[in-house]
């Protein structure tokens, strides 16, 4: 098991003949993802590598019986690709693209409800099922298969914690990248629950940042509903505020979303709370009673 | 993006939002003629980016010529919190009954459109929040209907008895609703909106921002832009792929990712240092980044050692080195830097920078120690 994504899942690319998402695709495809075609409007009927082009997500799905996208298409655009895929049935759409405009998103989440289209991102990494799936743009060598259950908030940063967990002989039951920006799809309690109800998943790392309360609320989530260990880390402790720290979320204003609130959060829910990428494995080893 | 307070109420204006009467000023001799235009008394603001002007001076009322000259003296050329004033706002003063605050942004939670209306006006929104979060009534707004007229009389009911108020104030909410969506902002804010002494409201104050995602869509608000000398910098570096802030150490930092950036920062801070900067090259393999966040990392005469902490995905450790390679090459670099890569290709790009007398290291706390006792020799 894993939550997400794993060796059923049939993949399509959103954007397959821009350069990233060809790069990706292949990439992606020889990781073992079961990458089953790409949409890419005036190019159906080409091929990425072996991998067959269509016109339209809907005409994808019908060919290929796809139940996952990626999403690769400019900002300006994103929304309406993720409409389309939610339309044609996608189950779970991840979208990579960033700098997409807020009310874009704002606009398209009633839809995607209406649908039970699941959405991770927009500016994420994606997500990995390591020894199974890899839907991203996440270095498919760091990982391991394991039991630990990772989501950040972050793209290179999860890629440090990945590395400090595999190299510590810590596998992992799946990686989430949930991405950076204000108003994204499934987020912290969603895969908290997805986590806690998956029995490959022995314990939990929450990596996240300043800005917003999204880990407090997580904190809370994980007081009352978490029975798994869950170890956190919060990056952006010495941020100074009304500052934007690259991501659209990441900035702290007016006294909240600071990093010491969230950590008090965590603590006060029994979450320790890493000071360095270092001390991560410790602390799961700990909790795991390693 | 943030815009001025007077930017903001051409926009309310724009959507026949009543605003007071005001001329924007650069000298004392424009703040007179204004006055003489609008009668005394006026209201001298200044318009700067930054919150809390009125705490620090920066609005005088004057009832008098002689009030208007000092007033129009101090204000101008005033500090606040780093920005210098140069212009103001000239308004006719306005006698009013009561005041409110009524605000859009964005809910990140609920993830939708939030209206927020206190009958608390005049006072930092965020204050009344910590100190009585009950004073703020919130109403999320549902996406695929937009502010309806019932929601929005339902807004005007908790802040006003008056049936013909809560008339004017539900028609004013659905006007700031529809700007708020059509200029993709992130924040548009009336504190205080006011009952005006004849019995009708008035945006007194008012405060927008935007998306910066959605600007390539809104080229009337971006031509509002009005950045400072460090924002000038981000925006540069932003144009070249680059996320950068200016900070205060001595400690020059290279990463690639928010997150990871972020927690570079971190680490050096965590070993007794201090970072001079925040600068993310992005997710790319071009190494001319590379070259570009070196020029940028050496214009600040505050740093003295450079971490450089990549982990590859998407960029190529190898494409990262050579990019220091021609970036050392085709500058004169005196301060020392210290290189981790790791992720993608970190082996050939290790490789590469042997060629170098760069200090490589393993981890990034590794990289940090050395970091900090490098820039502690240089003078």
């Amino acid at each position: 098991m894993s939550i997400l994504i794993n060796s059923d899942t049939r993949l399509i690319v959103q954007g397959i003949t821009g350069r990233d998402g060809s790069f990706h695709a292949q990439k992606m495809k020889e990781y073992g993802t079961n990458v089953v075609g790409g949409v890419s409007p005036g190019k159906g009927g080409q091929k990425v590598g072996d991998i067959p082009v269509f016109n339209t997500v809907e005409e994808a799905v019908k060919a290929t019986k796809a139940n996952a996208t990626i999403i690769f298409v400019p900002p300006a655009f994103s929304a309406d690709a993720i409409y389309e895929a939610s339309q044609a049935g996608i189950e779970l759409v991840i979208a990579i693209t960033e700098g997409v405009p807020t009310l874009d998103m704002v606009e398209l989440m009633p839809y995607l409800k209406k649908n039970g289209t699941k959405l991770i991102g927009p500016n994420c990494p994606g997500l990995v099922t390591p020894g199974e799936a890899l839907a991203g743009i996440l270095p498919g060598n760091i990982f391991k298969k394991g039991n630990i259950g990772l989501m950040s908030r972050s793209g290179t940063l999860t890629y440090e914690m990945v590395n400090q967990l595999t190299t510590n002989g810590l596998g992992q039951s799946t990686c989430v990248g949930i991405g950076g920006d204000p108003v994204a799809g499934l987020y912290y309690e969603e895969l908290l629950e997805m986590f806690e109800n998956d029995p490959q998943t022995e314990a939990i790392v929450l990596i996240g940042e300043i800005g917003g309360d999204a880990e407090e609320r997580a904190a809370k989530y994980i007081q009352e509903k978490v029975t798994k260990p869950v170890v956190a880390f919060i990056a952006g402790q010495t941020a100074p505020p009304g500052k934007r720290m690259g991501h659209a979320g990441a900035i702290i204003s007016s006294g909240s979303g600071t990093a010491a609130e969230k950590i008090k959060a965590f603590e006060e829910a029994g979450v320790p709370v890493a000071k360095k990428p270092t001390e991560i494995p410790v602390l799961i080893k700990e909790r795991l009673g390693m | 993006m943030k815009i001025h307070e007077y930017q903001a109420k051409e926009i309310f204006a724009d959507y026949e939002i009543p605003v007071s009467d005001e001329i924007l000023c650069h000298s004392v001799e424009e703040v007179e003629k204004a006055a003489e235009k609008l009668g005394l008394p006026v209201v001298v603001k200044a318009q700067v980016l930054a919150g809390g002007r009125g705490k620090a001076g920066g609005v005088k009322l004057a009832k008098t010529k002689e009030e208007l000259v000092n007033a129009a003296n101090q204000i101008l050329g005033m500090d606040i919190k780093g920005y210098t004033v140069e212009k103001v706002l000239t308004a006719k003063a306005i006698s009013f009954t009561d005041e409110f605050y009524v605000g859009l942004t964005i809910d990140r939670n609920s993830k939708s459109v939030v209206f927020m209306a206190s009958s608390e006006g005049g006072v930092e929104i965020e204050e009344v929040a910590k100190e009585n979060p009950d004073a703020i009534h919130k109403f999320i707004i549902d996406a695929e209907i937009g502010l309806m007229p019932f929601q929005a009389r339902q807004i005007a009911f908790k802040l006003f008895n008056d049936i013909k108020l809560v008339r004017q104030g539900a028609d004013l909410f659905e006007k700031l609703y529809r700007l708020f969506i059509d200029t993709d902002a992130s924040l548009a804010e009336i504190n205080p909106l006011v009952i005006t002494a004849d019995g009708n409201l008035m945006a007194l104050d008012g405060k927008m921002n935007f998306d910066d995602n959605a600007l390539f869509r809104q080229p009337e608000v971006l031509e509002m832009r009005e950045p400072t000398e460090d924002e000038k910098t981000e925006i540069e570096a932003k144009e070249k792929g680059l996320t950068f802030i200016k900070l205060d150490g001595n400690i020059g930092c290279m990463v690639n990712g928010a997150g990871l950036a972020m927690a570079t920062m971190d680490i050096i801070k965590i070993y007794g240092g201090e970072p001079a900067n925040f600068l993310d090259i992005g997710g790319s393999s071009n190494p001319q980044k590379v070259i570009d966040a070196m020029n940028l990392l050496l214009a600040d005469q505050n740093v003295k050692a450079v971490m450089i902490n990549i982990f590859g995905g998407i960029t190529r450790c190898d494409d990262v080195a050579k990019g220091i390679i021609s970036a050392l090459d085709q500058m004169d670099v005196k301060i020392p830097i210290v290189v981790r890569l790791s992720g993608t290709n970190a082996a050939e790009g290790l490789e590469i920078l042997k060629k170098t007398n760069l200090v490589t290291v393993a981890s990034m706390g590794e990289a940090a120690e050395k970091a900090i006792e490098m820039a502690s020799q240089t003078v």
